[in-house]
């Protein structure tokens, strides 16, 4: 579980973020959504300690990332907006570099390694040096390193961004995976339909605030637009930034 | 399902994962390997040895070789000309424009002797004969030097026939002879040729850490891969230590090889046939390694911070090549200002190292008090290099790809 409390953050005279509270629980799929721009890959940094916030709080698990952060590093499991590889080492060198920094035992290490693999559908390109992987590659491979610790949160920075049809498809399906294991899952996107096909619940960000916190049927609801694309529109107040 | 795993195994293995991962990482790249075990430890014994065979066999030649010396009026002065055949100076046939000869390098050097030679002789007189040459040309000073000393000497030794036929002691025309007593020990000599080898130790290390100190900041961020290795549970100043174990570890393998082909090259350099001793042994290169220890973790640390404020990983190779030219600086003081070197010259880094090690190429050894305060001083600014490093590292612009 996630939860944020009133989260400020300026960049001198810009407030990126400007005041943010929500809550991702677990088992479900949490939906920040917003155009390019309004504020979600710094409330995310925040999240995973990245940043400091100027005001507000971050508390994963109950634990608070201002008292002790690596505690709450150890219990996320993050993509980045950022999901550079080191090119010369192969996928499988790749993610077992993240499990020795998160501390995981040797002899669980295999297990964990295979079992992402398999999940992942990557056996084919595991033993391959990173040099050259194309998008889909690169982000299953960043998603087996972040998730190797077992988290019990995991946090997406637009997962999808980049990535073909099938490559998207299979990533909506582990994302699904890692709900149905009562995970808690949030993920950052501008692509409304994404969202709408997958949250349990939506956190809309605009300029730097949280303009609307519920269930997609509840956001159509409110609205009064049958169309998820129109009840958008209508909550941001304006057209610019989204994504179809 | 969540893994808490103990925090005392962690602590120990989050240094050891990084710096493993590091050394395995570059010594996958062919650049750096080049850098740090080929050209950048070769590069100071291969020029050394060039440079010295150039001097070597330039002045092993000037000394040895018959010197050919084109004379004009040799037929006026035939036991002058006898006189110099004996010490290996080749007398050629006159040659139409000396001046012009020599300044175009025709010639070293001519040598001229008037036709009145042969009157002045018989009647006693002082008589004189020219050396033309120009002294622009380093090239034919040793030449001329060699040709004026052998005409000094015949004319000395006829003078003190003519006394002593007259019954005078040629001490008479001499009564002061300077007697030059060189006092420099053959590894003294040796030092003088070798005073760049100093800056090659610190450019050797330099090199060899180079490029993983650009890819300690530069280069992850450039891949974009600082911001997932900062989202992992270790505090950032593991990871430095880490990454710092590894840039050290690779700068000081580039120093033993370098010391190593050192070693080999003072083995088989003819520095003898020069007068000059070098001792490039086990011994030497033990105690360098000890002065250039504290400067290994310096350096790295130096262009680690250096390379934190580029934003790419062009501007840090560009930051950090101009780095590459601190540690000249001590050489460049030294040869220009021979000043005597002082104690506290020992504490300041780099330029205590430069002494130190010229100290021990000149054969006279550093006493445990120089060494201990080329230590302390290197020590202590490389601790304040790794804290500003660390402190640096700490920013949370750094981890931003941008």
């Amino acid at each position: 579980m996630i939860e944020v409390r009133d989260l400020h953050k300026a960049f001198g005279t810009v407030k990126a973020v400007d005041g943010v509270s929500f809550k991702a629980r677990d088992g479900e799929i949490t939906g920040l959504l917003g155009p390019n721009g309004a504020g979600k890959t710094t409330t995310l940094r925040m999240l995973y300690t990245l940043m400091t916030p100027d005001r507000g709080q971050v508390l994963v698990d109950g634990i608070d990332a201002a008292q002790d952060a690596l505690a709450v590093r150890r219990e996320l499991g993050v993509l980045p907006d950022a999901r550079g590889l080191y090119k010369r080492l192969t996928a499988r060198e790749n993610i077992d570099y993240f499990a020795r920094l998160h501390g995981l035992p040797e002899e669980l290490l295999d297990s964990r390694r295979e079992a992402l693999v398999k999940a992942l559908d990557m056996a084919d390109i595991a033993d391959r040096r990173t040099e050259g992987f194309s998008q889909g590659q690169r982000v299953k491979t960043a998603i087996a390193r972040a998730l190797i610790h077992d988290p019990r949160n995991v946090i997406l920075d637009e997962p999808t961004n980049g990535l073909d049809v099938m490559a998207t498809r299979g990533l909506r399906q582990f994302m699904q995976h890692l709900k149905s294991e009562g995970r808690c899952v949030l993920f950052s996107s501008h692509i409304m339909q994404e969202v709408g096909a997958l949250c349990d619940r939506i956190v809309v960000i605009a300029n730097g605030r949280v303009v609307a916190d519920e269930t997609p049927a509840a956001l159509r609801e409110q609205t009064g637009e049958a169309n998820l694309e129109d009840a958008f529109v209508k909550i941001i107040g304006s057209e610019e930034g989204l994504a179809a | 399902m969540n893994m808490k795993t103990t925090t005392p195994i962690m602590r120990t293995r989050a240094f050891v994962t990084v710096f493993m991962k590091e050394v395995r990482e570059n010594l996958r790249d062919r650049r750096t390997i080049t850098s740090a075990f080929l050209t950048g430890p070769l590069l100071g014994p291969i020029i050394m040895v060039m440079l010295l065979n150039i001097t070597l066999n330039r002045q092993l030649d000037k000394a040895e070789k018959p010197l050919p010396v084109p004379v004009s009026g040799a037929e006026y002065a035939p036991n002058l000309i006898n006189a110099l055949k004996a010490e290996g100076i080749v007398p050629k046939p006159a040659i139409a424009n000396p001046e012009l000869a020599v300044r175009k390098q025709d010639a070293d050097v001519v040598l001229r002797i008037s036709p009145d030679y042969a009157t002045a002789w018989r009647k006693g007189e002082a008589v004189q004969v020219e050396l033309i040459y120009d002294s622009s040309q380093r090239d034919a000073n040793a030449s001329v030097d060699r040709l004026s000393s052998v005409v000094e000497t015949y004319a000395r030794q006829q003078g003190a026939m003519r006394l002593v036929s007259r019954g005078l002691s040629p001490s008479t025309a001499w009564p002061v002879v300077a007697a030059k007593r060189d006092q420099a020990t053959a590894q003294a000599r040796a030092a003088l040729v070798f005073s760049i080898l100093p800056y090659f130790f610190v450019l050797t290390v330099f090199m060899g850490g180079m490029y993983l100190a650009i890819d300690l900041t530069a280069g992850e961020r450039e891949r974009q891969s600082l911001e997932p290795l900062f989202a992992n549970p270790v505090p950032r100043w593991k990871i430095l230590a880490g990454k710092l174990g590894a840039i050290c570890t690779f700068s000081a393998a580039s120093l033993l090889i370098s010391l190593v082909a050192f070693g080999v090259v003072g083995r088989f350099v003819p520095t003898e046939k020069l007068g000059m001793e070098l001792n490039l042994g086990l011994g030497f290169s033990g105690q360098v390694l000890l002065l250039m220890l504290p400067l290994i973790v310096l350096l790295a640390a130096l262009q680690s911070m250096v390379a934190a404020f580029a934003k790419s990983y062009r501007e840090a190779q560009m930051y950090v090549s101009l780095l590459m030219f601190v540690p000249i600086l001590p050489s460049i003081l030294l040869s220009t200002m021979p000043i005597k070197a002082q104690g506290w010259m020992y504490a300041v880094p780099l330029l205590g190292q430069h002494l130190g090690i010229m100290q021990l190429l000149r054969g006279d050894g550093v006493t445990p008090e120089q060494l201990g305060l080329c230590l302390i001083g290197s020590l202590a600014a490389s601790v304040l290099g790794v804290l500003v490093t660390a402190r640096l590292y700490r920013s949370e612009r750094l981890a931003i790809s941008g």
